[in-house]
């Protein structure tokens, strides 16, 4: 049976890892690495590098900061922000990337998708979508959440997913760092509208808010800022998705049996004690 | 032990870097080369696979590193194990985005996965694989594996080393002799990957030097 994901997204501003709230405020986390490396040693099921100043800096993406990271990491990889060619998808793999993540790109240049679909497989290639609005009003942003483009991010992610993309990552930038939950009304839409995997992603700070995102249709869980700051979060997200039955793959050793509140933290294991009386 | 060299095949298109940091981590020499120069002195062979089937192929092919790998896999005997597309490739025929010849060193035909209810296509992230266990490759009969792909392999039941589940059953991973593939990412598959690597390059003979 194939399970259901949980992501982390390491937003990398500048070389440092962030935290972000809104795509508008920033607070430093730490080198890209340790985080990388921390998250792959929790058994996180995927991991996104999302380089958000690449694109408004009107850079590529930095290939050997994603070597670096590669080296680290043991589990899938994502790479995007400031994918603006073929050459920058080859690159990126030879890097040490499984997947490349593609926003403002898609818009700027259409093909893309499709010649690195063509070469890479569908597999390779991430339609980011970042969005503002929810449900009917929602509309896709591009550029770090700077340029509104009025599409819809079904409509958006239906065209990415006829010219190549094999996977939708879908980020509401209001709820980015608001630890509100998920978009759940625009992840409906925009799972209904595509057969690719959809990431959901932005607002996620419980874990009542992963299964959430799961039930409404998303074959993948994300988030960055709670991984970074809640103790043992990869471990106690996975631990009570499985007892929420959602299927996620079990690896979280010396973690069973675990008890989990609802804020997400491990709970109190009975005390006991030698008892010599007998 | 001189640690065995490992040549990951570079056709342009693979995950080069993840399979080299798995191998060195697995405690091989990965050298990563489009040269088939480097064949004859590499112990074994990885064929990674992030990539569409007519171009790899193409690749392949206009190297020269096609006929320098068979002469080292078929008649020199060396281990090799083909990740998702690097396995795909080792079959005959595939009708990704039209139809190709593959290498054709294993007698199985590459066919697309089609999406059905509850089941999304391409089929991305960690599924349960059924395993012989005990064999070369596994060591226990059931594990956790990434997968990220569209297309998927069909063969003969003596081929198949393992399988897994999504909406039907399909072919995890192959084995005859000494040529292995998996459809998951053994590289992106946490400790149960690298096991699994690890297996791999145990398979390996004395080390040729480079």
């Amino acid at each position: 049976m194939l399970s259901e994901r949980l992501v982390a997204t390491v937003v990398v501003r500048q070389g440092w890892v962030v935290q972000s709230f809104a795509f508008e405020r920033y607070l430093p986390v730490g080198h890209p690495e340790v985080a990388v490396e921390f998250l792959a040693q929790w058994n996180v099921d995927e991991i996104v590098l999302l380089d958000i100043s690449a694109t408004p800096d009107d850079r590529g993406p930095d290939f050997s900061l994603v070597e670096r990271v590669a080296r680290r990491c043991f589990v899938p990889l994502t790479v995007g922000g400031g994918v603006r060619h073929l050459g920058d998808v080859h690159d990126l793999t030879h890097a040490g990337a499984d997947k490349v993540s593609v926003n403002s790109a898609a818009l700027r240049t259409p093909a893309l998708l499709e010649e690195g679909a063509s070469h890479y497989g569908r597999q390779c290639m991430v339609a980011a979508i970042d969005i503002r609005g929810e449900g009917a009003s929602a509309s896709s942003w591009t550029c770090s959440g700077r340029v509104d483009t009025g599409v819809h991010p079904a409509v958006w992610a239906q065209a990415a997913e006829r010219s190549g993309a094999g996977e939708v990552l879908l980020t509401s930038i209001p709820r980015n760092g608001s630890k509100r939950g998920y978009d759940l009304a625009t992840l409906r839409q925009v799972a209904a509208a595509v057969e690719v995997p959809v990431i959901i992603n932005g607002g996620a700070s419980e874990p009542a808010h992963f299964a959430a995102g799961l039930a409404a249709g998303a074959s993948a869980v994300a988030a960055g800022n709670y991984f970074h700051f809640t103790e043992h979060s990869v471990l106690t997200t996975r631990a009570a998705l499985l007892g929420a039955s959602r299927r996620m793959r079990a690896a979280a050793p010396g973690y069973d049996p675990v008890t989990v509140d609802a804020a997400g933290r491990v709970g109190r294991v009975a005390d006991f004690t030698f008892d010599d009386r007998n | 032990m001189t640690p065995r060299t490992v040549l990951v095949v570079d056709y342009g298109m693979g995950n080069v870097a993840s399979v080299s940091n798995a191998l060195r981590r697995a405690g091989s020499t990965p050298v990563v080369s489009a040269d088939p120069q480097m064949a004859v002195h590499a112990d074994g062979f990885v064929l990674p696979g992030v990539g569409a089937f007519g171009k790899a192929i193409q690749n392949l092919r206009r190297s020269g590193m096609a006929e320098a790998l068979t002469h080292e896999v078929m008649v020199r005997r060396k281990p090799i194990l083909g990740i998702c597309l690097g396995m795909q490739l080792l079959g005959l025929t595939s009708e990704e985005a039209g139809h190709h010849q593959g290498l054709g060193w294993i007698d199985a035909r590459v066919k697309a996965l089609s999406p059905s209810l509850g089941f999304r296509v391409p089929h991305m992230g960690w599924n349960d694989v059924s395993a012989q266990a005990h064999g070369p490759l596994f060591d226990a009969a059931a594990g956790s594996f990434y997968f990220a792909h569209s297309f998927v392999l069909e063969c003969d039941a003596e081929l198949v080393a393992a399988t897994f589940d999504y909406g039907d059953r399909h072919v995890a991973a192959i084995q005859r002799g000494q040529v292995f593939g998996t459809q998951f990412h053994p590289e992106r598959s946490a400790d149960a990957g690298l096991a699994l690597i690890r297996r791999f390059v145990n398979q390996l003979e004395a080390p040729h030097a480079l």
